[in-house]
């Protein structure tokens, strides 16, 4: 995908998006009581800690939750057909992606994939997934 | 069917429902304040009551201070209101809250309305409203989903997936909204013909599995309901239709906060609004629930626990939510076929209310004495279920 402007990090997620500038993915985890999440917040959903995240780097890889070509875009000069879609990170939280790499009919649900990076103007990357090799 | 179904000092919240409207539908070029007069005034003439008698109001859709700008508008001080944000379920929640504000005794009359010029003014954007400030922004925008409808999409791609059905027994929601519709002269589609699976399935494609024919249409619209005690309902001019019960659950604004796709706030909140009426699903004669897109009325059929999980589909092939089949649903021809001026959900309590009182003509499902209302709103966000009844 061409790289789209995002939102600027904030003090919540700066941690988040600064490992994105060297292409690594990270979850936000709890020290108190072990349960990840995503996005990342200023409490645990878990537990209800709040000075206990910290962000972890994840494996890197998941599986198709879901899908959907988007065949009408709501960005003007977005390059259509394009998948949307819900990873299950290794990691166990579901991030909003972009499946990359394939022809848009081939994907399925239950696909493993691996994450890979679209790098933004301002140093930050943004994660997508393509197949996982093999 | 319960014999005693509202018995008035067993059953029932001791809040009715006394006038329902529409505003105009469809293309209006009337500015939102002109529809929301409109739904207001018929409904409360229907009602045979005043603006003066009004003390309570609700809505959403005008501004960011809309029961407020409502109130001027009227000209009228309301001693209540609520301007709850919860998308198309917001009216359902509506009529809950102002149940408990009439029976704690702080407004005697409310009014709950909304009304969009969407088609009109072209106000629809195809991403939706993303706050520069929420996690979405950050996290979600920048892949550019369609909002609502790639969610839905992802949810019915993952329905489909998991429970082996397809697209063709997918498009028998619209198909049966369509037959509806063609016996509502309301209904935005009211003159096109019928649809078929194949229409459907021909249709383009916006975010698959879903086409333009599984997508609720885009129409200016309004409804209005005015609400009042049963005791002071009984001297009004209409059948009051008696609040049985009501429920709701609110789930996520993420694409990612809800685990399974499939499984959806409808359970809780149908199951809380039936438990207060003290009915089950099998004793309700109609349902009107909000189709926003045609897996919506898959996933909110099994929620309601009219069938089991993975079989709204198989269930429905034989034409029962057809007019004149066994389980009468979206009567007025749905968010599909008949009108969706964004937030829907009034518009279902209307349909539900006429329908009770027996006032639908060709359309009517014969002896209706309960209701289902079950409205949805943002991305599978929020649930809200309302539950009628009359005493006939």
């Amino acid at each position: 995908m061409k790289a789209p402007s995002v939102a600027p990090a904030d003090v919540v997620t700066v941690g988040w998006w600064d490992a994105t500038r060297e292409h690594r993915l990270t979850v936000q985890r709890c020290a108190e009581c072990s349960g990840v999440q995503h996005p990342p917040r200023s409490l645990c959903i878990h537990c209800g800690r709040t000075d206990t995240l910290r962000f972890d780097t994840a494996a890197g890889t998941g599986v198709v939750d879901s899908f959907t070509v988007v065949y009408r875009s709501p960005v003007p000069d977005a390059d259509v057909p394009y998948v949307i879609a819900r990873v299950r990170l290794d990691e166990g939280v579901i991030c909003l992606t972009r499946l990359e790499n394939a022809e848009p009919d081939a994907w399925c649900i239950g696909d493993r994939v691996a994450v890979d990076w679209v790098d933004l103007d301002d140093g930050r990357a943004l994660p997508v997934f393509v197949p996982a090799p093999r | 069917m319960n014999g005693h179904l509202i018995g008035r000092d067993q059953l029932g919240t001791g809040v009715a429902v006394v006038g329902v409207a529409e505003s105009d539908l469809g293309v209006t070029d009337q500015p939102i304040l002109g529809l929301q007069t409109q739904a207001i005034t018929r409904a409360l003439d229907d009602a045979g009551l005043a603006l003066r008698d009004v003390d309570g109001l609700a809505t959403t859709g005008i501004s960011r201070f809309s029961a407020t700008q409502l109130a001027d508008w009227l000209g009228i001080q309301p001693k209540w209101t609520d301007s709850t944000f919860a998308g198309g379920s917001a009216y359902e929640m509506y009529v809950a809250r102002a149940a408990q504000a009439i029976r704690a005794g702080q407004a005697e009359t409310v009014l709950v309305s909304f009304a969009s010029n969407q088609r009109s003014a072209r106000s629809r954007s195809l991403g939706g409203v993303v706050e520069a400030h929420t996690p979405e922004a950050q996290f979600e925008t920048p892949y550019a989903p369609l909002y609502p409808l790639s969610y839905y999409a992802m949810a019915a791609q993952r329905y489909l997936h998991e429970f082996g059905a397809t697209r063709e027994h997918l498009a028998e929601i619209a198909v049966a909204a369509r037959e509806w519709a063609l016996l509502n002269p309301k209904a935005f589609r009211y003159g096109a013909g019928p649809l078929t699976v194949e229409d459907v399935l021909a249709s383009p494609m916006i975010s698959s599995p879903l086409t333009t024919a599984d997508c609720c249409l885009v129409t200016d619209g309004g409804g209005a309901v005015v609400l009042t005690s049963s005791e002071r309902a009984r001297d009004l001019r209409k059948t009051p239709v008696e609040v049985l019960g009501y429920g709701e659950r609110t789930t996520n604004t993420s694409m990612t906060a809800v685990d399974d796709l499939t499984l959806t706030g409808a359970v809780g909140s149908s199951a809380d609004a039936l438990a207060r009426a003290g009915l089950s699903i099998s004793d309700i004669d109609v349902i009107e629930v909000y189709d926003s897109f045609t897996i919506t009325v898959a996933l909110t059929l099994e929620a309601l626990g009219v069938c089991g999980r993975g079989e709204a589909l198989d269930f429905i092939q034989d034409g029962r939510i057809r007019p004149g089949g066994q389980l009468p649903l979206n009567t007025n021809g749905g968010g599909l076929s008949y009108c969706h001026p964004g937030q829907y959900g009034v518009l279902l309590l209307v349909e539900a209310v006429r329908q009770l009182r027996g006032e639908c003509g060709p359309r009517q499902v014969a002896g209706a004495r309960t209701a289902l209302a079950h409205g949805t709103g943002g991305i599978l966000s929020t649930h809200a279920t309302v539950i009628l009844g009359v005493d006939r």
